[in-house]
């Protein structure tokens, strides 16, 4: 670690910037809605400045390297073990950047939608800021307990936005939702207590280091416990199916923008989390686990698209669409194989694109009429057709639609386990005619048909919300058609999370000739 | 020309963008630059074409970049011009440049014109990729871009209800069929680590004929989905939503034969699997049955046309399931079948025009003298697909009919049948449009359309009469060689030149039943209600709807809704259930928000002790 601490410490410039921004922002006076332009202003200045240095660390990271980047190591509490440590490898990168991406394009979609919150437009801006922050940290932690604590701090912001800003019953939603994260947490605090009892066994004393925890001698049984502890945290945070009921309170209560941080950046911390931490750490607990989890994903994969057929309001049925999509990705990590960890990878940065443009065109939506029932709405294509437009797009791309970046890393996911578990992929595979079904009834309901009286005076998007989704449409678009720059990114950390577990990817069966490649 | 084939696609991708983002700025000239785009991609086609008759060279390359990698995953966008892509390209192109024009003057008064044409233009492009992809997941690429230009010209009117229940209707079934492509492609990954026809074609004859089988199963399901075939038929008759141009060029002409594509491509997995051939077939005679029954009951024009088109795919799909026998005449039907089918579907967009956008044929009646042009040109394509004697369907029936009876005594009886059949309801769409008595609405006064919609007419009428020259010499069957390989001989059970002339006897029967019926009879200007069984199946597309509304959606939207409201009660009742008794509390949430903070800590403790403890003891042990 000696030659990188001489250079510039960008994951923790990047990570303070957003919380340094978010101190500013809360120490500004409070002002009426109408004139709290200044503190909206501020917030998206730093949240732009965050993106910007995250564009510098994209540039000049190595993608020919599979080791950890960018890597900042610091004694924190020895006597655990803990350090201040930070890098990123494709993964952490891609995670990093999602966020960076999305934290600008919420906070200016949501630039009204705090002015009649219960608390001031100060605060709201300033949490989303304080959660940027902290998402980038828990990225880009390689130390477990940094992580650990990350990953609880960032329910604080999420609490408060979900449960100061948003419907009718969003402090339920708020509760259950921190319940649910709670204990998840605590499971795997324990398993972190049990990792400091296994660690500091081994001789060079107690380490919270991924570096050192990867290369521990853990007995199975006590890795498979661990391992259990860490993943039933990130299956609630994922969320996967059967502990997936508090997101579409969550996600339906908070303010769109609340939802798209909640669901694109701080569920991907389970998938993330399941992938860096149980498969890191615990390689063998992994494979023995792989059965049961790849079960559980293929059916959060039907049941969560069934669940949104079903639904009326059209956030829950936006929430219910990701149990679906998640089930895909946690798919992909347990197949196992280098096409379903990539795309698992990809799947986790296009759902957060894709997700995030469906919450935020449908919450322009809903503030026009004010009701989230389907059933309200109809012919708006016709009063509202730039809205409708953004809708299609974005719907076809959570259905997954070749030549929109989803569907890149769904194939990937679905051929890679293919080739470990037919069935698995067929039962999957189905999803994709379900994905159909809701998406395209949601449209059908909501935007075509005549217009209603109810529906005659939706004004279309104004400039600043096109803004805000511009950006996602034209990456789900590039990334559809050029995905190489994100695969070129994260295939190399695929192969050494897959060396390190120990698996190869099951040959052809018949091999062919290629003659002319 | 090798370098610039991806120009045939990319020429309407772009004017397709140009207009989609120009939006109303595009009014004054869209719609030119629309009819352009196809106009430049068939130019560069026909070079393509004849580098590829003169030159030594088998197909024509290009190389665009690498689409997804990922270990042994690799998908390139690599284009490949061969015969087989290269009729289609001319046809995609040359049949779609007429489209473009006619619906000039078809969509003058449609406000959003450039609209249109912006989605036809998406189409084409996205058909063009289909057609010269090199690759499996880069032909789904334009096997799901066709989708969805359908879908949005199906919907093209979505403020009608019944057009965007069309829409989500073609696209949900159509993504049954995809539901088979794509696991067909991830077959291929698994089993030969490529997805490119070259490697698949390669490694086939190394499989087990389960593999080969599952493929051909699964590639049909797709291909049945986008052609149409039984038993993912019934989203077409439904698509006759959308603007008749639309109905001429995707769901005529192009896009629905493109499970023949699909099937003729993949001749080489079909070598590999009597059952997957024998499958093909069955869905081929199924269908070129059903939709010709269909299309004798119906009296919307459009859906007489729309059962046609699936009865003759039937005939394709016929074709393309004998094997190398029938590859050639699948293909041969399927060019002339996209000359006459357009030549008659733009020819019934010219006879609504003049009818205010009247699609009964029971208010028609009597209009050859009204619409001189339409009548002319619709009778060329009526005289080819009933296969009269020279005409373009003639030839190419002719052929598949003698294939059919090369294969099996009972599919070759099966599709003399469908030709008499399809003899009978085409007579009859003649003659209560353009023969027969006035029975038109009140106010209605026919005119010829304009000039701008009528020479695309007289075009495709003369491909109709004049398109069997492409038999002169045998010259599609020598043409398409290299890629179906060399026609096989058949064992006829009786001489060839007996089952021409049955076929013209039952099409002379099917064509004088007809004439009994409905010209020597009054037409009553609304449907008669009290009619046979028979009628009334057909008339309900032979209960299509009513099998998939019994069988799957019922069943689905009781499903759906149990689930949602299990989910709600059950599964989040159990989990904060479970979730109250960890932390000791009783069931309710609304507790916890007091001393949630007491209880979490709490529990924290309890966990890590127990946990500790476990570990101690498993180390102990």
């Amino acid at each position: 670690m000696t030659g990188s601490e001489m250079s510039v410490p960008w994951l923790t410039i990047l990570a303070v910037l957003p919380l340094v921004g978010a101190v500013a922002v809360m120490l500004l006076p409070r002002r009426d809605p109408d004139q709290a332009a200044l503190p909206k202003q501020i917030a998206l200045g730093f949240s732009l400045a965050a993106f910007a240095v995250s564009l510098v660390i994209a540039l000049k990271y190595d993608s020919g390297d599979s080791r950890f980047q960018f890597v900042e190591q610091h004694n924190w509490i020895e006597a655990f073990g803990a350090h201040y440590a930070v890098g990123v490898d494709g993964l952490g990168l891609l995670l990093v950047l999602l966020t960076t991406i999305l934290t600008p394009v919420v906070i200016l979609a949501s630039w009204r939608d705090a002015d009649d919150g219960r608390w001031s437009v100060n605060s709201f801006f300033a949490w989303m800021l304080a959660l940027e922050g902290l998402a980038v940290g828990v990225f880009a932690a390689t130390d477990v307990f940094l992580f650990y604590v990350l990953f609880e701090a960032t329910l604080i912001p999420i609490y408060f936005l979900i449960g100061g800003f948003g419907g009718a019953r969003r402090s339920y939603a708020a509760v259950k939702f921190l319940l649910f994260s709670l204990f998840g947490g605590l499971l795997m605090l324990a398993s972190v207590v049990g990792l400091y009892v296994v660690s500091s066994d081994s001789a060079s004393g107690p380490s919270y280091l991924l570096e050192d925890l990867m290369k521990a001698d853990i007995s199975t049984t006590t890795g498979r416990w661990l391992f259990l502890g860490f993943f039933i945290a990130f299956a609630v945070k994922a969320p996967m199916w059967p502990v997936h009921t508090w997101l579409p309170e969550a996600a339906s209560e908070g303010t769109p923008g609340t939802s798209v941080l909640l669901v694109s950046v701080l569920d991907k911390i389970g998938t993330f989390g399941m992938m860096r931490f149980c498969l890191g750490i615990f390689p063998e607990a992994s494979r023995w686990a792989t059965p049961v989890v790849v079960v559980l994903a293929v059916f959060s994969v039907l049941y969560g698209a069934l669940l949104a057929i079903g639904q009326n309001d059209i956030r829950r049925l936006i929430a219910y669409t990701s149990v679906s999509h998640f089930g895909f990705i946690v798919l992909g990590i347990f197949a196992l194989t280098s096409q379903s960890q990539a795309g698992a990878i990809l799947y986790m940065f296009n759902h957060g694109l894709s997700t995030a443009a469906l919450f935020l065109v449908t919450g322009f939506l809903v503030s026009r009429r004010g009701s989230k029932m389907i059933t309200d709405y109809g012919g708006v294509e016709k009063v509202a057709p730039v809205l409708a437009g953004v809708f299609l797009v974005a719907g076809l791309s959570s259905l997954s639609l070749p030549g929109l970046s989803p569907f890149v890393s769904e194939f990937l996911v679905l051929a890679g386990t293919f080739t470990k578990s037919i069935t698995a992929a067929v039962i999957a595979t189905a999803g994709i005619v379900l994905a159909a079904l809701y998406i395209l009834l949601m449209y059908q309901r909501t935007m075509t048909g005549p217009v209603r009286e109810s529906t005659r005076h939706i004004r279309d998007l104004r400039p600043r919300e096109v803004t805000a989704l511009a950006p996602l449409l034209l990456l789900i678009v590039v990334l559809g058609f050029y995905p190489k720059p994100a695969l070129d990114v994260l295939n190399p950390t695929v192969d050494s999370i897959l060396q390190h577990v120990g698996v190869e990817d099951p040959a052809p069966t018949v091999a062919a000739d290629e003659g002319g490649s | 020309m090798s370098d610039l084939l991806f120009l045939i696609i990319a020429i309407p991708l772009a004017s397709s963008a140009l207009l989609l983002v120009g939006g109303r700025f595009t009014d004054g000239w869209g719609h030119l630059l629309g009819a352009l785009a196809p106009v430049a991609s068939f130019v560069l086609g026909l070079v393509a074409f004849f580098e590829l008759e003169g030159g030594s060279e088998e197909s024509l390359h290009q190389h665009l970049f690498t689409w997804i990698q990922a270990g042994s995953f690799n998908v390139n966008f690599d284009l490949l011009f061969d015969p087989l892509s290269a009729l289609f390209v001319l046809l995609i192109t040359g049949v779609g440049s007429l489209i473009h024009i006619y619906s000039i003057g078809y969509m003058e008064h449609d406000e959003r014109r450039g609209r249109f044409f912006a989605y036809l233009n998406l189409f084409v492009a996205a058909m063009l990729l289909l057609v010269l992809a090199a690759d499996y997941l880069a032909l789904f690429l334009g096997w799901e871009g066709v989708g969805l230009a359908s879908y949005l010209l199906i919907g093209f009117w979505q403020y009608k209800d019944t057009a965007a229940v069309a829409a989500k209707k073609a696209f949900v079934v159509n993504r049954v069929g995809d539901f088979g492509m794509a696991l067909a492609i991830m077959l291929m990954f698994a089993t030969f680590g490529t997805m490119t026809f070259e490697g698949v074609s390669a490694g086939m004859d190394k499989v087990s004929s389960g593999t080969a089988t599952a493929l051909g199963l699964l590639l049909l399901l797709g291909a049945c989905g986008k052609s149409a075939q039984v038993p993912l038929q019934s989203w077409l008759l439904d698509a006759m939503e959308g603007p008749t141009p639309v109905s001429a060029l995707i769901h005529a002409a192009t896009m629905v034969t493109a499970g023949v594509y699909l099937v003729t491509r993949s001749n080489y997995v079909y070598a590999q699997s009597d059952t997957a051939q024998t499958a093909v077939i069955v869905v081929g005679l199924v269908t070129l049955l059903w939709g010709a029954v269909i299309g004798c009951a119906k009296d919307d024009i459009k859906k007489v046309l729309a059962g046609s088109t699936m009865s003759q795919i039937g005939y394709m799909m016929l074709a393309a399931g004998i094997g190398p026998a029938g590859y050639a005449f699948a293909i041969f039907h399927l060019l002339t079948h996209g000359f006459f089918k357009a030549n008659m579907f733009l020819g019934a967009g010219s006879v609504m025009h003049a009818m205010d956008d009247d699609v009964d044929m029971r208010r028609y009646g009597a209009l050859r003298a009204a619409l001189p042009v339409t009548f002319v040109t619709f009778a060329c394509g009526y005289l080819a697909i009933i296969g009269f004697p020279g005409f373009a369907g003639f030839w190419s029936k002719d052929k598949i009919i003698e294939a059919a009876f090369g294969q099996n005594l009972i599919v070759g009886i099966g599709a003399l049948i469908g030709a008499g059949v399809t003899a009978f309801y085409m007579t009859r769409l003649m003659i209560m449009t353009f023969v027969s008595e006035k029975r038109w609405a009140k106010g209605v006064h026919p005119h010829e359309s304009p000039l701008v919609m009528t020479i695309p007419l007289m075009v495709l009428a003369g491909l109709s009469v004049f398109g069997g020259v492409l038999l002169l010499n045998g010259w599609i069957v020598d043409w398409l060689e290299p890629v179906v390989g060399p026609e096989v001989h058949q064992d006829l059970p009786i001489p060839a030149l007996a089952i021409s002339l049955l076929v013209l006897a039952l099409v002379v029967a099917g064509v004088v039943v007809a004439w009994m019926l409905y010209a020597r009879q009054r037409i009553d200007a609304v449907a008669p209600y009290r009619v046979s069984p028979a009628t009334r199946a057909a008339r309900a597309d032979l209960y299509g709807d009513a099998f998939n509304e019994a069988v799957f959606m019922r069943p689905g939207q009781y499903l759906t809704r149990s689930m949602v409201y299990v989910d709600n009660r059950g599964v989040d009742g159990a989990v904060n259930g479970l979730a109250a008794l960890v932390g000791g509390t009783s069931g309710r949430i609304r507790r916890w928000q007091s001393g949630f903070v007491r209880s979490y800590a709490l529990s924290m403790l309890g966990g890590s002790a127990l946990i500790v403890l476990a570990l101690l003891a498993v180390r102990l042990s």
